[in-house]
């Protein structure tokens, strides 16, 4: 290679590399330190409290001692499963109707209109939550109040449409076309197509529409907190008020002491939030390679 | 004829479906701007409980933190696109990267609650609430850079560096300028969502508004629209008309986010028209 003239432009040129590098490279500190700050404060609540109780007692009175985050994690879950159920299948629905059905006019319609719901704040979902989700669930669990894992769930469903909605239809639509003409050469119906064929070869990219959307589940505070009632009582039922990781944490972080017990506890909280967030984009990363080896 | 009657009954429910999705949207929204535009008045924004000051700092905010995060943003997905070699390093940053992307919001709150209300004791201010905001943004703006730059034809690229630009050059005479739609409407994108981003600012920018209007000092606490719903809803205060500030801030964020997806389609392809125009010429 020709040695380059060590003009300005040359070392202009330099410059920018090693500017570009770095701003890589501080993207990458910059999620190792959010890993090692939170997990720091959180972990040190172990100092006081047993890993056992943390994970196993349901028991959240941090007055008396008692730091048992049961009751978060199974609310955190709960509402993540109902929001995946409600919404998981509608959204595939939406989505195999943009791959393979909608008239161009109907996509056109639509899609903006899906991109719209992921631009909704999250608590104009949470507003609307209590205007009105809640007192339909009161009405459908008859419930004292309506707040609860029923209609967190249900306000997650919508909030999680436009993930499943846009990842799937990306999957759907990058499946060569000869599946399809094969298919439909064979004599197969649209929805044997759709069914037999399309679908299980966009599974990979189905699934991890589907992840993802967990993940904004189960990370999601704001809507979530205004409409899951915030006591801390065990969800054992979908109609009574109960409490998630999210919620718990706006609740409590404002009336606790930084470097308190009481307080590292809610930064274990966002840990676990975390290291399933982590655990969430592993899976994702497995299930495109798998995809990618078919 | 059972194969066909499942097509029919399969098509019938698909379209049931998406009709359910999108009724949902206009049950949404007319819900919202029905309840709240008729409070949307002058009195609203400047009266004594006015949303002015919480309207400013929602735009001053979203305005701190893409300074903070383009910078670094579109240098990494510069690197990504055009510098970086098929190798481990490069794996670390895309999978970092993804990993910051997928970090809940309320993660991202308490961990600039702990650098900076309490490693650097500055309290609850617009700079750490936008300075945290920002770490939201940068994923996705590395993201989009890095796509918009991929769309680039490789022929530019060659086009240029066989003349002898250096790649400095041609990034910035070249690739950028074609990318620039793209960028635009990636930008957009970001800052409709840090506009509506509650759960960081509670922790980080706090819930008080200056008593001075439009207050620029980065260290003060900054409330912003969409931390001012969830307040009023959430924990209404006796003897105010809480329920229409809130009726009334839902409408005003649901227009700021029809007028930011509007923004979204227009410039970008007002200028591919234009850039596509002048290449041909």
């Amino acid at each position: 290679m020709p040695q380059p003239t060590k003009s300005w432009v040359y070392y202009n040129d330099r410059l920018a590399r090693y500017l570009f590098i770095s701003s890589a490279v501080l993207v990458s500190l910059i999620i190792l330190c959010i890993i090692w700050f939170v997990g720091m404060q959180g972990l040190s609540t172990f100092r006081e409290v047993s890993f056992l109780e943390f994970f196993t007692s349901s028991k959240w009175s941090p007055d008396s001692g008692q730091y048992g985050a049961l009751t978060f994690i199974a609310g955190s879950i709960g509402t993540t499963l109902i929001a995946i159920l409600l919404g998981g299948p509608l959204g595939l629905a939406g989505a195999v109707f943009l791959a393979e059905i909608a008239p161009p006019w109907v996509r056109a319609i639509m899609r903006p209109a899906t991109d719209l719901f992921a631009g909704i704040p999250s608590v104009v979902y949470g507003y609307v939550g209590i205007t009105v989700i809640v007192g339909f669930t009161r009405k459908i669990t008859n419930s004292s109040t309506g707040y609860g894992m029923l209609a967190a769930g249900i306000v997650l469903a919508i909030m999680i449409l436009p993930t499943v909605i846009s990842l799937s239809e990306d999957a759907l639509r990058s499946l060569p076309g000869s599946y399809k003409e094969a298919s439909l050469a064979l004599g197969a119906t649209r929805w044997q197509t759709i069914w037999r064929i399309l679908v299980p070869a966009a599974s990979p990219g189905i699934l991890t529409a589907i992840i993802l959307a967990m993940a904004r589940a189960i990370g999601e505070t704001m809507a979530v907190q205004m409409v899951i009632g915030n006591s801390p009582r065990f969800p054992d039922s979908l109609g009574s008020p109960t409490s998630t990781l999210t919620s718990n944490i706006v609740m409590e972080m404002g009336n606790t002491p930084y470097g308190s017990t009481w307080n590292n506890g809610l930064f274990m909280m966002a840990f676990i939030l975390l290291v399933i967030a982590l655990i969430m984009i592993i899976l994702v990363r497995t299930a495109s390679r798998k995809g990618a080896v078919r | 004829m059972k194969a066909h009657q499942a097509n029919r009954f399969a098509s019938i429910l698909l379209w049931i479906g998406a009709i359910a999705i999108l009724a949902l949207l206009v049950a949404f929204l007319t819900l919202i701007l029905g309840r709240g535009l008729p409070y949307l008045t002058a009195e609203f924004f400047s009266g004594s409980d006015g949303v002015r000051g919480q309207l400013f700092n929602s735009f001053y905010i979203l305005f701190l933190s893409l300074i903070f995060s383009l910078p670094i943003g579109l240098g990494a997905g510069i690197y990504m696109a055009e510098y970086a070699p098929q190798n481990r390093f490069t794996d670390l940053i895309r999978l970092s990267t993804e990993s910051l992307a997928s970090v809940p919001s309320i993660v991202f709150g308490l961990f600039g609650m702990i650098v900076f209300v309490n490693m650097f004791g500055l309290g609850f201010t617009i700079l750490g609430g936008s300075a945290t905001l920002a770490l939201l943004n940068l994923p996705i703006l590395v993201r989009v850079t890095e796509e918009s730059l991929r769309a680039v034809p490789r022929s530019y690229r060659e086009a240029s560096l066989a003349l002898g630009a250096t790649m400095w050059q041609t990034l910035r005479k070249v690739i950028l300028p074609t990318a620039l739609p793209g960028l635009i409407t990636g930008i957009t994108l970001v800052a409709g969502r840090a506009l509506g981003e509650t759960a960081i600012l509670i922790f980080t920018a706090g819930m008080n508004v200056s008593r001075i209007l439009f207050d620029v000092n980065p260290l003060a606490a900054g409330e912003t629209l969409a931390v001012h719903l969830f307040a009023v809803k959430s924990n209404p205060l006796p003897g105010t008309n809480s329920d229409q500030i809130a009726d009334g801030t839902a409408a005003l964020l649901i227009l700021m986010v029809i007028v930011f997806n509007i923004c979204l389609s227009l410039p970008s392809r007002w200028l591919q028209y234009r850039l596509q125009g002048k290449h041909r010429g």
